[in-house]
């Protein structure tokens, strides 16, 4: 009997089709719009159209009046309930329905339920709210003016806008680097703010039923088990009788791990009316009220050598939050894992400092694919490289080959503190350089710049920490963030899988499969991937951060061996050896001295119901909770080639080349699909897409005409390469990959632009890089920093 | 979607549609392509209590170039049908040019060139096409026809010259008076946006010359911008280095552009000395080689 092939069961490295697609591709996904339960109501919330302003009064007696309008909840209702504020997963409070004044253009003010949505929307428009207007402040340096309004003056010990300041690294070791440097280059940076916009917007459908006492709520977040947990906290409901079910998702790139006012007045709707209560969020309101991303200034300086060996780097960070302090991070790091930054290179010293700022805007900060702000991180630290090559007189990517930790440097501490343990940085690096074709391009670039046309290439190097995340370090509100998996196998050898992660759009359908068949030699389409419902999966912190494979993957390894043990002790009875005499190969146990005695996994699964060994415990199940030892730290090169048309600004990319190393790949296919993804963000990022505001606090970005979304038409191609370095840890040696390009891309685009331009003194445009800010840069030979400016002295 | 109430009719010819614009008097809207009024309804930032939808009335559907010279655009007429048209890509290269810069390939399939005018949309391209070529709206009421000149049809940001109980029927681009040539450039931030800047050019040449020109500008004002003093230029002076650079010069001035997310307004005075001067080197360039 030969071995089975791997790739035709569908295991490790087949890029098998995606199972989940065969629903999606015939409109048969169900999404939470597409449930309709009986007796079902509606609910539309009515939003603040200021961004800061006292309520004066609010009059919903009209709405109240209207035929099918069956409950009207204002912050009033829920005051009542002690259910005005709720708290955030980062230790603040945020309003449900404002009671006393109005933080935010946006913000959610009052909620109707009725019959249909027509009515509820009609009845929102007939409430009157009468707003006296406050000081509105719309950046972090508004915000810490002396004398400013206090935006949170409903918190007792809160004097001013400030939220934390936090830091990280070694302040004086650094302080020494730079009395030793040959050279500090300083570069100050906004990363603006943009919003994830996951085409399904957020929504819910609560269902509380009286007479058994449950609640049944259908909701689009990213992580189920947590909701529910913050549901029978909040609503001090039992937490078995609390059932969250995230059916199809579409999309959530971190909006939809929060808990958000509208989940929460949906619940106690239903709770008042005894009836399932539907509300969907349209675009603007996804736009305008949760979580955004990023919105961070940086200043960063480098003490640098001659040859260009950086001895120590500074980072002060301020973060602009908006009005709540509401993102979903790990407790013990306030701004995310911004500290990540210059974890791919050797650098003896480094401090950062971060302030968390509350503005007159949505709040969040943490999304947007960003595996907690390492989005923030790596572009700070690659425009930080690129300058100091700049400021050297050094060719880009030597700087980046002279600081790179070297292959055999592993494991390796970085400056701030993380643990990096794998990588080929040089390899990956020249790889891309040789596929766009470095070599020539200088002197091509130069000969471009003859004939008036500016050309560009831009690099970007990153290793980032994904897959949060061991107990020690990782936890949310106190809660570890482990993973975990259940597998069943029945008796005909079929399985059933469920984790306690949540697919967006990953693909986990598919892949998770993938793991089982590569751990018990079961065809994956034996298996079934269940996942989002937390009466049936096991506990799990959810998707995002990219920590589903580095987690929730490693944890179905880990039940697929315990399924293996105890179906080797099966096989071991059937074949009468010792347990000792037998050997595994994919999908079968057979006799070490007689390879063709064998007892395949199915025949195994089978026996375990019908012909298990004198005590054993029947059925063939296991289940495992996964605490990784570290986070897995993929590395990628982007490099992108650009033209810059010198008369308008416009630039085109010419070329983008990937170079990812992500360890093993589980599917190769969905592996392309992610960083394909990731680098169209990453264009958007660098070309187009912002929030922003104007000074009374009014959202320029409200919809799809005002927040661009790049479409085919203007997406560059992307060639990818990859490198195979496997994590050291996880089961199968894979690691995060969901979010690298989307983390790495941006800095690639935007340095092929300052590479076409810097020769005119030009060393930064802030993003998005558009074309006016671009023909401005040219025309003065200066730096373009985005609105507002960052500040220019301490 | 979910707008306010509205009641909706369905016409079979423009007699039938106009009464019951009469009827509706004021509070009725003609819907074509849908794709302005549907996004303003839906954000309720439009309420009419009644929509006649005039998709039905097939007469409206076509464009066509008469034995005059001129060019009759429908009401139904689509910009993809535009996009895809062999009467323009022979005789009318601005709106050739401009048909596929218009919104996206989506959009374009149900929006109307028509739908595009009365919507009067500073930031519509049609518009400062059709006034680059001199173009005129055929509106239709209740006691006929009458004829707007399109430099005179939009009165306002979004408002333009009809009555409530009128119909654009058409539109309709004069015979040339020579060889038309043009063009038409915009800076977009991504397909489907609208421009932040963009130049309509019109010329019909004869004997050499320039006979008539037209130049617009769309984005850079309260409303279509006709640049007439650079039109003029080109007139008095045909097509050389020197009045390209002039009526370049000239067309950027007659920009009133605001600084806004899509740019500052030196940025979009300076696209439009770009753009006026790339399509006017184009024309200048193609005319020689062929001579
Ligand atoms: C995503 C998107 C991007 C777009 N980008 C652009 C762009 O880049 N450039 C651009 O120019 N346009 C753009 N548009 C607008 C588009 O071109 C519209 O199609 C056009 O403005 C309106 O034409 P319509 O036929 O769809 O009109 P409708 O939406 O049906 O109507 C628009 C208005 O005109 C009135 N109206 C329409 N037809 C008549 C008639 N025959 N008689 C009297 N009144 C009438 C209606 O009552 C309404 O007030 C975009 C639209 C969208 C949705």
């Amino acid at each position: 009997m030969t071995a089975l092939d791997e790739i035709k069961i569908g295991g490790l490295g087949a890029s098998r089709r995606r199972v989940e697609d065969n629903r999606f591709i015939r409109g048969k996904g169900n999404y939470v719009d597409d449930i309709t339960l009986p007796g079902m109501l509606h609910m539309e919330i009515l939003r603040s159209p200021v961004a800061h302003a006292r309520i004066v009064s609010i009059d919903t007696s009209k709405a109240w009046a209207m035929p099918g309008v069956r409950l009207v909840i204002t912050g009033e209702t829920l005051a009542a309930r002690n259910l005005a504020w709720m708290p955030t997963l980062s230790y603040d409070t945020q309003a449900v329905l404002a009671t006393d004044k109005v933080r935010f253009q946006g913000q959610e003010i009052a909620a109707v339920i009725a019959d249909d949505p027509y009515t509820a929307k009609d009845a929102c428009e007939a409430i009157v709210v009468e707003y006296e207007p406050l000081p509105v402040m719309v950046n972090p340096y508004q915000a810490m003016e002396d004398g400013a309004e206090r935006i949170r003056d409903d918190k007792e010990n809160q004097p001013d806008n400030v939220i934390y300041d936090w830091e990280v690294g070694d302040r004086d070791g650094t302080e020494r680097a730079f009395a030793e440097a040959d050279l500090v280059s300083k570069i100050q940076l906004h990363y603006p703010r943009s919003h994830p916009s996951p085409i399904e917007t957020c929504g819910s459908i609560a269902d509380f039923n009286r007479a058994t006492q449950k609640l049944t709520v259908y909701m689009t977040t990213q992580a189920p088990h947590i909701i529910r947990a913050a549901v029978a906290m909040v609503a001090e409901l039992p937490e078995q009788m609390i059932r969250i079910i995230a059916p199809d998702i579409g999309g959530g790139f971190g909006n939809k791990v929060p808990v958000y006012p509208g989940y929460v007045v949906s619940i106690l709707a239903s709770i008042l009316l005894e009836k399932p209560v539907k509300w969907i969020e349209d675009r603007t309101g996804n736009l305008i009220s949760t979580g955004f991303a990023r919105d961070i200034y940086l200043e960063g300086e480098m003490a640098l050598r001659k040859d260009g060996k950086i001895l120590g780097v500074r980072m002060n960070c301020i973060a602009d939050h908006g009005a709540f302090f509401s993102d979903a991070q790990p407790s013990k790091f306030k701004i995310g894992l911004l500290h990540s930054a210059f974890a791919c290179y050797d650098i003896p010293a480094a401090h950062l400092t971060a302030r968390g700022v509350y503005t007159n805007k949505a709040p969040g900060g943490v999304a947007y694919r960003c595996s907690f702000r390492v989005t923030e991180a790596m572009f700070f630290q690659e425009r930080m490289v690129e300058t100091a090559a700049i400021d050297l007189g050094m060719d880009p990517a030597e700087i980046r080959r002279v600081n790179f930790v070297r292959d055999d440097d592993f494991p390796h501490r970085t400056a701030f503190g993380f643990l990096t343990d794998s990588g080929q940085y040089t390899k990956c690096l020249d790889l891309g350089l040789e596929a766009i074709g470095y070599d020539t391009f200088r002197q091509e670039q130069e000969e471009a710049r003859k004939r008036g046309r500016l050309l560009g290439i831009g690099i970007s190097t990153m290793t980032e920490p994904l897959g949060a995340g061991n107990s020690r370090e990782f936890d949310i509100l106190g809660i570890k963030m482990f993973d975990s998996a259940e597998l069943r196998i029945h008796m005909t050898g079929k399985a059933l899988l469920r984790t306690g992660a949540r697919s967006q759009g990953q693909g986990h359908e598919t892949t998770w499969a993938q793991i089982v068949a590569h751990e018990l030699g079961l065809p994956a389409e034996d298996v079934t991937v269940e996942e989002g419902d937390t009466d049936t999966a096991p506990f799990g912190m959810g998707t995002y951060a990219s920590r589903s494979t580095p987690v929730a993957g490693a944890a179905i390894s880990m039940a697929a061996r315990k399924i293996r043990a105890k179906a080797r002790k099966i096989a071991a009875h059937l074949l009468e050896v010792s347990e000792e005499d037998v050997e595994w190969e994919l999908g079968r146990f057979y006799v070490r001295s007689r390879p063709e005695q064998g007892v395949t996994i199915q025949e195994a699964a089978m026996a375990a119901y019908s012909n298990m060994p004198d005590g054993m415990e029947p059925g063939l199940e296991a289940i495992a909770y996964y605490d990784p030892p570290n986070l897995t730290w993929p590395f990628a090169a982007y490099i992108a080639k650009v033209e810059v048309d010198p008369e308008t600004g416009v630039w085109d990319v010419l070329r983008m080349v990937a170079v990812d190393d992500c360890g093993v790949r589980i599917n190769p296919m969905i592996v392309e699909g992610q960083i394909m993804g990731g680098l169209t963000e990453a264009y958007a990022m660098a070309s187009m897409q912002y929030i922003t505001f104007d000074a009374e606090g009014n959202c320029i970005g409200s919809n799809f005409t005002d927040y661009l979304l790049p479409t085919a038409w203007e997406t560059p191609g992307f060639e990818l390469h990859e490198v195979v370095t496997p994590c050291p840890h996880h089961p199968i040696g894979a690691k995060g990959i969901g979010e690298c390009a989307a983390v790495g891309g941006p800095a690639a685009f935007v340095n092929a632009v300052i590479d076409a331009v810097k020769h005119l003194g030009v060393k930064n445009i802030d993003m998005p890089v558009l074309p006016d800010r671009v023909y401005e840069a040219i025309k003065t030979g200066k730096d373009v920093s985005g609105a507002p400016p960052v500040r220019t002295d301490g | 979607m979910y707008p306010p109430r509205f009641e909706y009719e369905a016409p079979e010819t423009v007699a039938e549609a106009v009464g019951l614009l009469v009827e509706g008097h004021g509070s009725a809207k003609v819907l074509a392509g849908g794709q302005s009024l549907i996004p303003m309804m839906k954000t309720r930032f439009a309420s009419p209590e009644m929509l006649v939808d005039i998709n039905g009335i097939s007469d409206l559907e076509y464009h066509r170039r008469d034995a005059d010279g001129s060019i009759r655009v429908g009401a139904l007429c689509r910009h993809a049908t535009l996009e895809q048209s062999q009467v323009l890509a022979d005789h009318q290269p601005t709106m050739a040019a401009a048909s596929a810069l218009v919104a996206d390939p989506i959009v374009r399939n149900r929006g109307t060139l028509v739908g595009s005018l009365c919507h009067a949309d500073p930031q519509g391209d049609w518009a400062a096409v059709m006034a680059s070529l001199g173009a005129s709206v055929i509106a239709q009421g209740p006691t006929g026809e009458r004829v707007i000149p399109v430099q005179e049809f939009a009165v306002g940001p979004f408002q333009n010259a009809l009555a409530y109980d009128e119909i654009a029927v058409a539109a309709v681009v004069p015979p040339p008076k020579g060889k038309p040539e043009g063009g038409y450039l915009k800076m977009e931030r991504r397909v489907g946006d609208f421009a932040t800047a963009g130049v309509a050019v019109s010329l019909d040449r004869s004997a050499g010359g320039v006979a008539r020109a037209g130049i617009a500008l769309t984005g850079v004002g309260p409303r279509t911008i006709v640049a007439e003093e650079a039109a003029a230029i080109l007139v008095e002076r045909g097509l050389d280095p020197d009045s390209i650079a002039e009526a370049a010069r000239a067309a950027a001035g007659a920009a009133q552009p605001k600084t806004d997310h899509r740019g500052t307004a030196e940025y979009k005075r300076h696209l439009v000395e770009v753009f006026t001067s790339r399509i006017l080197k184009r024309i200048a360039g193609s005319s020689e080689e062929a001579a």
